[in-house]
Order: C-alpha cells, then structure tokens, then sequence
C-alpha cells in the first residue's frame, strides 16, 4: 500500500500572526482560530506548497527520520487532521 | 407595551418596554443625563413582561423579552425590575453586535488614549473603572470594550456601573450621592447599587480612544505585577468575548492587531490604593 501524502490549505486560506511564541491562524475556510507552536506553521508551510509523505516531510522539514522524530511528526499530523488543517490523500 | 423609555449608550439605541411602570422610572432616573436614540429609533428592544397574566398583579414576577432572550433564565421578582432591564441590555449587546469587536472589560480615558481593565467577573475592574473616574478619568464603560475592527480604536459604552457589595461603600466616600441609582438589597448577586457615570464621560460617549495598554487586574492579591504575553493575552481575550467568533476574520485581524500593538499587564492588588497607584505607573510608561 502506498504511503499517504498530506496536503493542507493554500497559503492564501490561512491568516498567520506570530504572537510572542506561538503562532495564532485564522482558517478562512471553517472561520476557526488555531493556536499553534513550532514546528506546525512549518509543517502547514510545506504541506502548503506540495503534497507530501510523512518521510518527504521530515526532509523538507530538515528532520531526521529515526524512531523518536517520525512519531512526533505524526502526531502533530495526527493533532493537525482533526483540526481540518491536514488532509491526506 | 404600556410603559416605554429610550435612551442611547455610546453608539447603541435602546427602547425598553415594560408593563409595569416602576422599572421604566428606574431608568429613566439612572439613565437622566444621556441622551435619546438618533432619530428615535433604537438598534434594540427589550421587553420586561409578566410570566403569565396573574404574575402581573400577584407577586409581579417578570420574564425578559427582546431581539435575543436566554430560554433558561429565571423569572425576576418586579423588585429586581431595574437590574432586569440592565441584564437584558447586556444581552442585546453581547448576542447582538455585529460591528465592533466586544471584550468583557472596563475602559477607561485620558484624552485620546484609553486603558482596557479585562478580567473575570469579581476581579475589580468595574469599581476600578469607577475609582478611576473619581479620579478625573473618562469612564468609557465598565461591561464591554468597543474594538473597532477597521481602526483598532475604543469607542465609549459608559453604562450606569453595576457596583456589588463593599463596592458601593468605596465609591460612596468619593461620589456624590446624587449619582447614585437606589440601593438593592439580596439580589442573587448580593447588593448592587448603580453609580451614573460623570456628565464629562457621557458627554464624550461618542469620541473614540487609543489603547495603550491592557491590563488583567485581580483584586484581593498581594501586590505583584507581570507582562502577559500576546499568546496568554489573546487567548484570554478570545474567551472575554462575547462575540470574536461571529466576526469571523474581522475579529481575528482586530485582536491581533491589538496584540501587536498594545502590551498587556497583570496587576494584583490588596486594596483599591495600591491598584490606583500600579495603574498610574503603567499609565505613565505607555507614554
């Protein structure tokens, strides 16, 4: 089975402020406020411009694919999918 | 209804019908120096009506009525007809408006600059509010800061201050008398006694203000202070208002200009002197 790809909203459908830390989003589309921290507006940011794998990800994201880094990614993904800001394919 | 008063709150027209007259006097002593809705038709209508055709004539018990209603509130004895009135105004604002960005929070002036006072109910902010006016602050409101989505700016909502409790002793010994509404004796939110804002703020209810600062002041602390940060801060604000959701990306872009703009404070204090003082210091710094 092939690996999934996440994609998530043109650039354009999200309203991105940094705030001290953390990052607030306004999602155009559902109307909903998200308050993120690194690495989200980064993930949201790459899966933005190409529709990716959990491994491409890590790539784009500078990361390394071992047993520690590849979990977190996916629950942030996981966090990010139910938020309706990921989507797989 | 059989008994009507209009009255207008920084931009907002009201028309409070009722069917008893007692209510309607009430307000229209409190509300004696403001003026009528612009052209006489109000933005909302509120309605204070008997439960049922007995409870107007045997122990009155009144229901609110109007653009937006709470299904679940309780029924109010005619006594407590004044601070029904005042809760159902709330309600028209909080549910209703569509224009300005609402924060449940006091705001007070000096010239063309303003504080925001933002917190839980019970944290001082009103009689803060009302401290400060004695003090010679404009008294913008103490129920709701006007944010103006386009400009960023405060518009003035100076309702009559709800003070409760040891609230009116403190502003007993600074206002006149004659400021004041009657006295409430073991209402649900124990006593309550309205304070009419002074003739200067409610002659400038129609001039806007810059904030320059936010504070989350908590009364009853030792006295401490602390930077809030905008992520604390805007997190906190999206709760204290009541209508950031149906703005939609209007109130998103208003509260984040807001953060970006202007810092926020929390301020604890263990009585109303020492608040006073931490308020004229962050005053003077925003300068």
């Amino acid at each position: 089975m092939a690996e999934p790809r996440f994609t998530a909203p043109p650039a354009d459908c999200l309203i991105s402020v940094r705030l001290d830390g953390i990052t607030a989003l306004y999602h155009r589309s559902s109307g909903m406020t998200h308050i993120v921290a690194e690495p989200v507006p980064e993930i949201l940011a790459a899966l933005a411009a190409a529709p990716l794998t959990a491994g491409e990800l890590l790539l784009a994201l500078g990361l390394d694919d071992d047993s520690e880094t590849r979990p977190a990614l996916m629950a942030r993904i996981d966090e990010l999918e139910g938020g309706g800001l990921v989507s797989r394919q | 209804m059989r008994h009507q008063f209009s009255v207008k709150v920084g931009p907002r027209g009201f028309r409070i019908g009722s069917a008893w007259r007692a209510p309607v006097d009430a307000l229209a002593t409190l509300y004696r120096d403001y003026p009528a809705p612009e052209g006489g038709i109000p933005d909302h209508s509120v309605r204070l009506e008997p439960t049922s055709f007995l409870r107007r004539f045997i122990r009155p018990s009144l229901a609110l009525g109007g653009g937006y209603t709470l299904p679940e509130a309780a029924p109010l004895p005619l006594s407590l007809g004044l601070i029904a009135a005042e809760m159902a105004m709330n309600l028209q604002v909080a549910l209703g408006e569509r224009h300005y960005l609402l924060l449940h929070a006091a705001t007070v002036a000096k010239g063309d600059k303003a504080i925001i006072l933002t917190g839980e109910s019970g944290s001082g902010k009103s009689t803060m509010s009302a401290v400060l006016m004695s003090e010679g602050w404009r008294f913008m409101g103490d129920e709701f800061a006007l944010v103006d989505p386009e400009t960023g700016m405060l518009h003035p909502f100076p309702r009559p201050v709800s003070l409760k409790n040891k609230a009116v002793d403190v502003l007993s010994e600074r206002v006149k008398p004659d400021r004041f509404g009657p006295l409430m004796r073991a209402t649900p939110k124990g006593d309550i006694r309205h304070l009419i804002p002074d003739r200067a703020s409610l002659a400038a209810m129609d001039k806007d203000a810059r904030p320059v600062a936010i504070l989350f002041p908590r009364f009853g602390q030792e006295n401490a202070t602390r930077p809030v940060g905008q992520g604390e801060c805007f997190v906190r604000l999206t709760q204290a208002s009541t209508n950031y959701t149906a703005l939609g990306e209007r109130g998103f872009t208003a509260l984040s200009r807001l953060m970006s703009t202007v810092p926020a404070t929390a301020i604890d204090y263990p009585d109303t002197k020492t608040g006073i003082a931490q308020v004229n210091r962050i005053w003077d710094a925003a300068q």
